[in-house]
């Protein structure tokens, strides 16, 4: 459903991603991980269409379009979700109404009928059930004033409420305690499907004993340098990121 | 937005319609107008006088007004530039030529229609949405409605004039005696030749059954629109007041300087709010309407309040401090303002909070929004006499930029006499940034939309003052003010 192919693209005038392939099939969970400054985040914000990245070569195909010719928020109609390693805050718009204004947007855009108020809160009660999820978090402002873990959360109820059919998490792992973890990964294991894809960016093995990779692949100046099945995770958690340098000399600056 | 103005002058009429939408009130009713000619001297201030039947005392107050009027000069201080004003090059007296009607069934029905087109009906959907109009049609009032239901309550709501004829004693009583014929420039020539406007009186212990309303209208050209509103609330009355303007887009500049006196005896309490809409004048600042006005509030009483609830999106520039004199102990006075420019817009507004009672309140929350080459200030004061032991004020002053070629500006005035008094200011000026647009737009709402977001989340504060239909209505017309802003 998703293939990069020769990916480049550099921020202000720097190389980032520097020809950088990856194909996910429909169904699949991909990990990436890879030291700090190494570009996933790079790669989230170019796939879901932030503007500020030069493609300078190579292509990404999304479900058999051409998904860098798309506006951002046509790629989320389309259903592609990313999940912020930071996510925003916006003082004053209530947490409901964004996602509902969000989610009925899509809907539009897909020429499906929209939602309205006790149809959306419906929906929000089931979501935030199976995440245990405070519902307090929907009565505050976008993000706002939420601890690190709390957005974490609210990305990933966003997500599920959004039901993308490829969804980015970048770092959604990052800072949790372990309930929150575990919601995260819930969230994640709840809507694989045969038909939705995953790319899933963190740091710790650990979020992969919940959410089991199909593929790990290793993220290094800007391209993939290794791939492999979940045992590589175990393998990186050992030998850190030297180990890959000293087997291919030159792949990681 | 380009895009649009580029086939706009392919005169494609379409796309010429989508391009006027920015200001939806921009039309003219064609109706027969009787207009004073341009200019203004004694003679002018008598016939305007005598058109309206007034007493002597009337007359005479408007001429000493006038006479200060021409001793004074315009003020300077504002951080606006303002093309100099030919006030001789304007009419000040302009009204639709039937004769006043008694009751709205004698209204001219095109005088209706236009109050429909601006979504104030003055006829039966206005019962049935609960609200008391009265609507100002240049210079006077075409009708007030729910009249019965408010005698019932002891209410009095009518147009200024109707008030100088039925109730001259309240008038006499009260005109002036918040802003005084001479308190300034605009103020002053207002005084001497105002026009109409709305009268309010809720007596003892009265709490007025519904909300009340007023909207103005310029329609006639070169015209300018002087009117007077005078609200008293006696002992323990409460009442709940909005204004709302348009005015059809004319290239010329149009000048509005109104007056507005509120009076809140011992434990009375006025909410006060507006929806400020007059034509800002084009992309490129050509016409729109001056709004220069002068709005104060006494706070006579003890334990009486004010509010002052503004959201200012029109206008060419705005000039105007809506402000309270807390003279009773414990009274308490608040401002909540939303003031937008766009595109050349100028606005320098903010407010005034007297405190010489013991204990007085007051609140400010002011939200500037600049957007195209809008330059937004806000000038508070915070004076604390004095008497005023124990006073308190809060203000909070937020900006929020949209593009860079925009400016917002803050003037917080403190001056404080008693040492027991806490002043607070907290000051922000902020930037849509694009990592909030891009997370809005990652979950696929359209940058338009996401914008609207943000703004209407930033306004939050002061949108939850206005009264349910209106807070709507703002924030509609805060979109609408906000297009081709982005982009
Ligand atoms: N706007 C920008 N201007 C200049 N450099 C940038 C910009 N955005 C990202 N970079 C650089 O691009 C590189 C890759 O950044 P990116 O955020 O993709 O890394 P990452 O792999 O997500 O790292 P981390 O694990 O720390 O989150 C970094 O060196 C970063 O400094
Ligand atoms: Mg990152």
């Amino acid at each position: 459903m998703l293939e990069i192919e020769n990916l480049h693209v550099s921020v202000a005038g720097k190389a980032i991603l520097k020809g950088l392939s990856l194909a996910i099939r429909p169904g699949e969970v991909h990990a990436i991980m890879g030291p700090n400054g190494a570009g996933k985040s790079t790669l989230g914000h170019v796939l879901a269409g932030r503007e500020g990245y030069d493609v300078t070569q190579g292509s990404v195909r999304y479900l058999g379009e051409d998904l860098l010719s798309l506006a951002p928020e046509e790629r989320a109609a389309k259903g592609v979700f990313l999940a912020f390693q930071y996510p925003v805050e916006i003082p004053g718009v209530n947490n409901t109404y964004f996602l509902r204004t969000a989610l009925n947007a899509q809907r539009k855009a897909r020429g499906e009928n929209e939602l309205d108020a006790m149809q959306f809160l419906k929906l929000t009660r089931e979501k935030l059930k199976v995440l245990s999820i405070s519902d307090e978090l929907l009565h505050r402002a976008v993000n706002e004033g939420f601890s690190g873990g709390e957005k974490k959360r609210n990305e990933i109820f966003q997500m599920a409420v959004l039901e993308p059919r490829l969804a980015i998490l970048d770092e959604t792992d990052s800072g949790l305690d372990i309930d929150a973890l575990k919601t995260v990964a819930e969230g994640v294991n709840r809507l694989r499907s045969p038909e939705r894809g995953f790319l899933v960016i963190t740091h710790y093995q650990r979020l992969l004993d919940y959410i089991v990779p199909d593929v790990v692949h290793v993220l290094a100046d800007g391209r993939i340098v290794e791939s492999g099945d979940k045992s590589l995770a175990l393998t990186l958690e050992e030998h850190g990121y030297a180990w890959i340098k000293e087997r291919k000399p030159g792949a990681a600056a | 937005m380009s895009e649009l103005l580029e086939s706009h002058t392919s005169g494609n009429a379409h796309v010429d319609e989508l391009v006027r939408k920015g200001y939806e009130h921009g039309f003219v009713t064609d109706i027969e107008t009787e207009v004073l000619p341009p200019g203004l001297n004694e003679g002018v201030i008598r016939a305007i006088s005598a058109r309206k039947q007034e007493p002597a005392w009337l007359t005479d107050w408007r001429l000493s007004a006038y006479r200060h009027w021409l001793t004074m000069a315009p003020p300077e201080w504002a951080r606006l530039e303002i093309a100099p004003i030919d006030f001789q090059a304007i009419s000040y007296f302009a009204a639709p030529k039937k004769n006043l009607p008694k009751s709205l069934d004698e209204v001219d029905p095109k005088l209706l229609e236009t109050f429909d087109k601006l979504g104030v009906p003055l006829h039966e959907r206005a019962r049935l949405a609960g609200v008391a109009v009265d609507a100002v049609f240049d210079s006077v009032s075409v009708g007030t409605t729910f009249k019965k239901e408010l005698n019932a309550a002891g209410v009095i709501f009518c147009s200024f004039s109707e008030a100088v004829r039925e109730h001259p004693e309240l008038i006499q009583k009260y005109l002036g005696s918040v802003v005084p014929a001479g308190d300034n420039y605009f103020a002053a020539l207002n005084s001497a030749v105002f026009s109409d406007g709305s009268f309010v009186f809720v007596p003892k212990g009265v709490r007025c059954p519904m909300e009340l309303s007023t909207y103005f209208r310029i329609n006639a050209r070169d015209t300018g629109q002087f009117e007077r509103t005078l609200i008293v609330v006696e002992d323990a009355g409460h009442v709940s007041y909005l204004e709302g303007c348009t005015a059809p887009m004319r290239d010329e500049n149009q000048l509005h300087a109104a007056v507005v006196e509120l009076v809140a005896l011992e434990d009375a309490q006025i909410k006060y709010s507006t929806v400020q809409n007059w034509y800002p004048g084009d992309e490129d600042g050509k016409g729109g309407i001056y709004n220069f006005v002068t709005k104060r509030g006494d706070c006579r009483g003890a334990r009486s309040k004010i509010s002052w609830t503004q959201v200012e999106t029109g206008s060419a520039i705005t000039w105007k401090y809506p402000s309270c004199v807390l003279r009773g102990d414990d009274s308490v006075g608040e401002f909540y303002s939303v003031a937008l420019t766009n595109h050349r817009q100028q606005a320098d507004t903010g407010t005034k909070m007297i405190h010489l009672g013991a204990r007085t309140k007051s609140k400010i929350i002011s939200k500037g929004i600049s957007a195209g080459r809008g330059q937004n200030t806000y000038r508070g004061l915070v004076k604390v006499e004095k008497s005023a032991v124990g006073a308190r004020n809060f203000t909070q002053c937020d900006s929020l930029l949209i593009g860079k070629r925009c400016g917002a500006h803050t003037f917080p005035y403190i001056e404080v006499k008693q040492p027991s008094a806490i002043v607070e200011h907290e000051a922000t000026t902020s930037k849509i940034s694009d990592d909030q647009l891009f997370y809005c737009l990652s979950r696929g709402i359209d940058e338009e939309n996401a914008v609207s977001m943000i703004v209407d989340g930033f306004c939050k504060q002061v949108f939850k003052e206005l009264p349910m239909e209106f807070a709507v209505e703002a924030k509609k017309l805060l979109e609408v003010s906000l297009e081709g802003a982005i982009g």
